[in-house]
């Protein structure tokens, strides 16, 4: 009988979790927009990461929302091969998002149904939640406030096998040069390649979890997100999108097996608020 | 930045805005007007139900700011208040400009009608810098919710400002910033 994690375990966790994602951003982002900063040479640019920058302190400091869109909630908690749960053990997350909201004064942003009532819920609720079999021991629960702006920036495409590395670099210089400006740049971009339809987009989301000061778990992913970056970059969207070296501070890849007849696509687009955790339960 | 930041009283002198040039630097202060998505589509069913596009709620010559702010925080009308993408509001944007709005502070790249609009109204488009929403906040020294109470962050509000930093995206010539910055 191994490790079991209970809904009181991962409410307490999205508790302390919320609300705290909401208020600080993550020490690799945080360091990131720094050094863009740093190195940026266009004015307009430079100005813009001014602000992102002494807006992450005020937030920080504060204790307010670094933006206004605090997200829609994400929860994925990933179980290992020694590890048992209910059935019910998300039952408890919206709960902790209800309450995260409304007590952190951070902005209910759902809607009851996306084409039959576009009623606000109130308190963010529902959150998106989903559980994950790992071959890693343990547990761990994976937290993201995805923000509209750039969730809406995000897209699936299904390339063929022969469109093959160059078609995939195409298809996300496409998706910036169209989306980065109303996605909040510096982006940080989570690249989903392989599986199915439905599973390569949370391919791209999962991607989005690994820092940007952890590298890719292999040779061939890191030089590959080395090469998009670069691509990203060079197209000088810059911050803000106002014109400027650092359109994104990272690109992060995961790769699947997929059917001989596919090679599914997925960006999903993240903010210079790239607000997401993971905690070891 | 363009040419040096410039300091403009709300609501805008049309005269001043036609020497505003797509790229320059800004400080907006005065009265705003926040509305997005739900909240655009509840205005411009009342200009269809009135039979006329003369603009409620004192919004004509006004600025909207796509907005939807968090609740307040730290002694703050707001905790944190930012541009959302204003190519959401497309749909309603040349409408309104034609009949009277001034300015519209959003995010994002807009559509051709919108550039149109601007030329042929002489409006602007200001961008603020997205994600910005804390220090943006400390801009805002008051709020009055106007209308659409029931939206919840989409209602319309008039949230005063001062120092309110943005950039000319779309001036009254037509001049866009995202095609500057794209060279």
């Amino acid at each position: 009988m191994g490790k079991m994690i209970t809904k009181e375990q991962v409410e307490s966790v999205l508790l302390k979790a919320l609300p705290q994602l909401a208020f600080e951003l993550p020490a690799d982002i945080l360091a990131g927009l720094k050094a863009a900063r740093e190195s940026e040479r266009s004015p307009r640019a430079s100005e813009a990461l001014r602000l992102l920058v002494e807006n992450a302190k005020i937030a920080r400091e504060d204790r307010v929302a670094i933006c206004q869109d605090t997200g829609s909630v994400w929860v994925c908690l990933e179980v290992g091969p020694d590890v048992m749960v209910a059935g019910d053990v998300l039952s408890r997350v919206d709960a902790a998002v209800a309450s995260a909201y409304t007590e952190g004064n951070l902005r209910k942003s759902l809607v009851r149904d996306a084409l039959f009532d576009r009623a606000n819920t109130g308190d963010n609720t529902p959150a998106f939640a989903e559980i994950h079999t790992s071959e890693r021991p343990g547990a761990r629960l994976h937290v993201m406030c995805k923000g509209g702006g750039s969730d809406n920036a995000s897209r699936v495409v299904m390339l063929t096998p022969s469109a093959g590395r160059a078609g995939i670099v195409d298809a996300v210089l496409s998706c910036v040069r169209e989306k980065a400006a109303n996605a909040c740049p510096p982006l940080v971009i989570g690249v989903g390649v392989g599986a199915t339809f439905d599973k390569v987009a949370g391919l791209a989301k999962m991607a989005l979890m690994r820092p940007l000061d952890v590298p890719a778990p292999d040779e061939r992913t890191a030089a590959f997100e080395d090469e998009l970056l670069r691509a990203v970059n060079a197209t000088g969207i810059g911050a803000a999108a106002l014109g400027g070296s650092t359109t994104a501070l990272g690109v992060r890849v995961k790769t699947a097996p997929c059917h001989i007849a596919a090679l599914p696509l997925a960006i999903n687009m993240g903010c210079s608020a790239m607000r997401r955790a993971t905690f070891e339960l | 930045m363009g040419r040096t930041m410039m300091r403009l009283e709300l609501p805008l002198d049309r005269e001043q805005l036609r020497e505003l040039r797509a790229g320059d630097a800004c400080l907006l202060s005065g009265p705003m007007y926040t509305l997005r998505d739900a909240g655009h589509i509840r205005l411009l069913a009342e200009l269809d139900e009135q039979g006329s596009d003369e603009l409620p709620y004192g919004l004509a010559g006004q600025a909207i700011f796509y907005a939807g702010p968090t609740p307040a925080a730290a002694g703050r009308p707001f905790g944190a208040i930012g541009p959302t993408t204003a190519s959401r509001m497309d749909f309603a944007a040349p409408r309104l400009y034609d009949a009277g709005v001034a300015a519209t502070i959003g995010k994002g790249v807009r559509s051709a009608a919108v550039r149109e609009a601007c030329i042929r109204d002489g409006a602007v488009y200001f961008v603020a810098v997205g994600g910005a929403a804390a220090y943006l906040a400390k801009c805002v020294t008051a709020e009055e919710t106007l209308a659409y109470d029931d939206l919840g962050t989409e209602a319309l509000r008039r949230v005063e400002v001062v120092d309110f930093p943005v950039f000319v995206g779309i001036d009254t010539l037509g001049n866009d910033v995202y095609d500057l910055a794209r060279g």
